[in-house]
């Protein structure tokens, strides 16, 4: 019974202790920012394989995902003779919920996996180590670009997610259900704030942006420099990535909607 | 094998000038276990300096001591006079500018091409034009053997050839020292050879100081000056490699001809076999 | 890839980005509708403004003129006060302008609907609408319904 208790307590000091680095690791990667502004070609390179890569999968999803709540809202408000609002619905579910929750979601897996694992094999082949020797700053010149490029890739994902999902819905709702075309985008356009609906998108996936992006990179750095390690660094990214979007979005969709 | 590069009696003599690293009374440990128990060692200017010790005595966290990338739980380390661990970060990063330092797998990085790899130090820290980048860059490769490498990725070298580019890195800067973290492990009698004769030209035509982690008795006696023997966190033994040859310590001599059991037991410390077996506690 | 290329993709992924942003702005959103803070304001008073909310439209036989910028309550006539903004190329409404609030089908949103009178003079920057008829709430009106089906129904038994 003791042995529970104490082993609880060793947990949570960990789990502690773990926070106290992630966040350290935080600073020290924003403070990097002063050695990134003048070496843009990090930033872009970075940029390349966090935000240019992801795009495929970002747009293939978010088609499917336009076009399945256009489907589902349409057997929904047709039983309230109100198709019309079918162009509401969708965009508003895509503009304010689905575009950056299902983009972060997505990020994790594909972007911050592949981020996890890339510091953590270079960590387990002392190519960080190498660096610090060689005196350069591995957080500077390694995770401070990475963690840029993410914070700026995440909503310009998003933003094509939901664009992409609007124009989906868009071709089921009009090209296969019939619903009027004019009704469809004026609703929309008539429902669906700027400050409102898309900018607080937007300030959603800047936060999703931070967070996962931060996550991948602590994981990586954090690793136990094994093979071991890295899996289950690259597997802690995406599950802790997906449980703090979810609870971030509860918490950002109160303070944002809940008036 | 080793004849082809013995290079004459030993040139160890004792210094006049200071040592370049003095390390005193240096404790370090990881968890409950101690790794270094009270260790003094000097590393004088010029010379190749072997530290030698059965695997697992901490060699390589030596390393990292004197790197600055670790702290040691008590004692100092100096490198050409400065406390390495009292230094500014920026202090330390200047001072590692002066240090290279060979990793056992070559941690080159993986993304870029052997050029890029050994202008890496110089693009970071120099503001040279990309034409000296170059000259400089092939100079350093020529020295290695492997300037018509310098296109390949690091995936495509063997582990001999990482590390030849590896040490072409560590030395871009003209740097005063080189640690060598194992320089021979895993490596065929061929590229051993090339490596071993590698360090001792470099060391002599640069005026070098080089530092040699390293359990391989034969190859590391045969181009260092002077040897430190490790053993249970305590430097057991110093000398040149003849006289370390001929050490009164059995330990000493144990490692240095390399038989399987004497004072250093080939036996993890564990209760009896007996006591092992008899025991319940693996069979629950 | 070399550093060319990836500049070029990494400078489309961010134009697209943007682009959809501003799709987003233009064509989902109400952006391009709102921007026109331009135009004059003119007042009404209603006894009952229903779901009315800021931003809702105010048309003119069907037309889009305008939008309600503000709504506040006067205390002392016990009134809404309905403020809306008119654009201006709209500047031909007759001063005796009656004032109405709508739904939009049954169960859609509300706005204002001006129906012209026959004025010479125009609505002015600060002008108030003189006739205004509230909005119809349905509770009020089923109640009224039944109410009279309940009168009806007892001077028939009688």
């Amino acid at each position: 019974m003791l042995d529970i208790l104490a082993s609880f307590g060793r947990k949570g000091l960990e789990a502690f202790e773990r926070l106290g680095r992630g966040h350290l690791l935080f600073l020290q990667i924003l403070a990097g920012i002063t050695s990134l502004l003048p070496r843009p070609g990090l930033l872009v390179a970075q940029m390349h394989s966090i935000g240019v890569r992801t795009i495929t999968i970002i747009v293939v999803s978010g088609l499917f995902v336009g076009m399945v709540l256009s489907l589902q809202g349409y057997y929904v408000l047709s039983q309230f003779a109100a198709e019309d609002s079918l162009g509401v619905m969708v965009a508003a579910s895509l503009v304010r919920e689905l575009g950056p929750v299902v983009t972060a979601l997505l990020f994790a897996g594909r972007a911050g996996s592949a981020l996890t694992a890339e510091i953590g094999l270079m960590k387990a082949t002392e190519q960080l180590s190498g660096l610090e020797m060689m005196a350069v700053d591995p957080v500077r010149r390694i995770l401070t670009p990475r963690f840029f490029a993410g914070f700026i890739s995440m909503p310009l994902l998003a933003a094509l997610f939901s664009a992409v999902g609007v124009i989906g819905g868009y071709f089921v709702g009009v090209g296969l259900l019939g619903v009027d075309e004019g009704a469809f985008w004026s609703q929309m356009q008539a429902k669906i704030d700027w400050d409102g609906d898309v900018i607080n998108g937007v300030i959603k996936s800047l936060v999703f942006g931070v967070i996962c992006t931060w996550i991948a990179l602590f994981q990586g750095y954090d690793t136990l420099p094994t093979s071991t390690g890295v899996s289950r660094s690259t597997t802690r990214t995406v599950v802790h990535s997906a449980l703090a979007v979810l609870v971030l979005d509860f918490v950002l969709t109160a303070l944002m909607f809940g008036d | 094998m080793a004849r082809i590069y013995k290079l004459g009696p030993p040139r160890f003599t004792v210094s006049q000038n200071p040592p370049l690293i003095k390390i005193r009374d240096l404790h370090f440990s990881r968890g409950d276990r101690v790794i270094f128990d009270g260790v003094d060692i000097d590393i004088p200017r010029g010379k190749v300096t072997a530290i030698m010790g059965p695997s697992g005595t901490g060699k390589t966290t030596l390393l990292k001591l004197i790197g600055g990338q670790l702290r040691p739980s008590r004692g100092t380390i100096e490198v050409d006079g400065l406390n390495v661990h009292a230094l500014s970060r920026k202090a330390l990063f200047k001072l590692r500018m002066r240090m290279g330092m060979l990793f056992q797998t070559g941690a080159l990085l993986t993304d870029l091409t052997v050029y890029d790899n050994v202008a890496y130090p110089l693009r970071e820290h120099t503001d040279l034009p990309e034409s000296m980048i170059r000259r400089l860059v092939l100079m350093k490769l020529e020295a290695v053997g492997l300037r018509g490498a310098r296109d390949l990725l690091p995936s495509a070298l063997s582990g001999g050839m990482a590390r030849r580019v590896a040490l072409a890195r560590a030395i871009s800067l003209d740097p005063m020292m080189v640690m060598y973290d194992e320089p021979f492990t895993g490596q065929d009698p061929i590229s051993m050879g090339v490596l071993a004769q590698l360090v001792r030209r470099l060391n002599d035509a640069v005026g070098l100081t080089s530092i040699l982690v390293s359990h391989d008795v034969e190859e590391t006696s045969a181009i260092s000056d002077l040897v430190y023997v490790i053993n249970g966190g305590k430097v057991i033994e110093q000398g040149t490699p003849n006289e370390l040859a001929n050490s009164s310590s059995a330990s000493v001599r144990q490692f240095m001809s390399g038989l399987p059991d004497g004072p250093v037991g080939f036996h993890y410390d564990a209760p009896t076999l007996d006591e092992d077996l008899l025991s319940m506690r693996g069979a629950s | 890839m070399n550093t060319r290329q990836l500049e070029v993709t990494v400078g489309a992924f961010m134009a697209a980005g943007l682009v959809t942003l501003f799709f987003l702005a233009m064509q989902v959103s109400n952006l391009a509708n709102i921007t026109t803070s331009e135009g004059y304001e003119v007042s009404a008073r209603f006894d009952n403004i229903g779901g009315l909310k800021v931003r809702s439209p105010v048309s003119m036989a069907g037309v889009r003129i305008g939008r309600v910028v503000n709504i506040g309550y006067d205390q002392k006539s016990y009134e809404a006060v309905v403020t809306m903004l008119i654009e201006p190329e709209y500047n031909q409404i007759p001063e005796d302008t009656i004032a109405k609030i709508y739904t939009s089908g049954l169960l859609g949103e509300q706005y204002i609907g001006l129906d012209p009178g026959g004025s010479l003079e125009n609505f002015q920057q600060g002008s108030e609408v003189m006739i205004t008829q509230s909005a119809l709430v349905l509770e009020e009106i089923v109640g009224q319904f039944l109410f009279r089906k309940a009168e009806e129904n007892a001077a028939s038994q009688e």
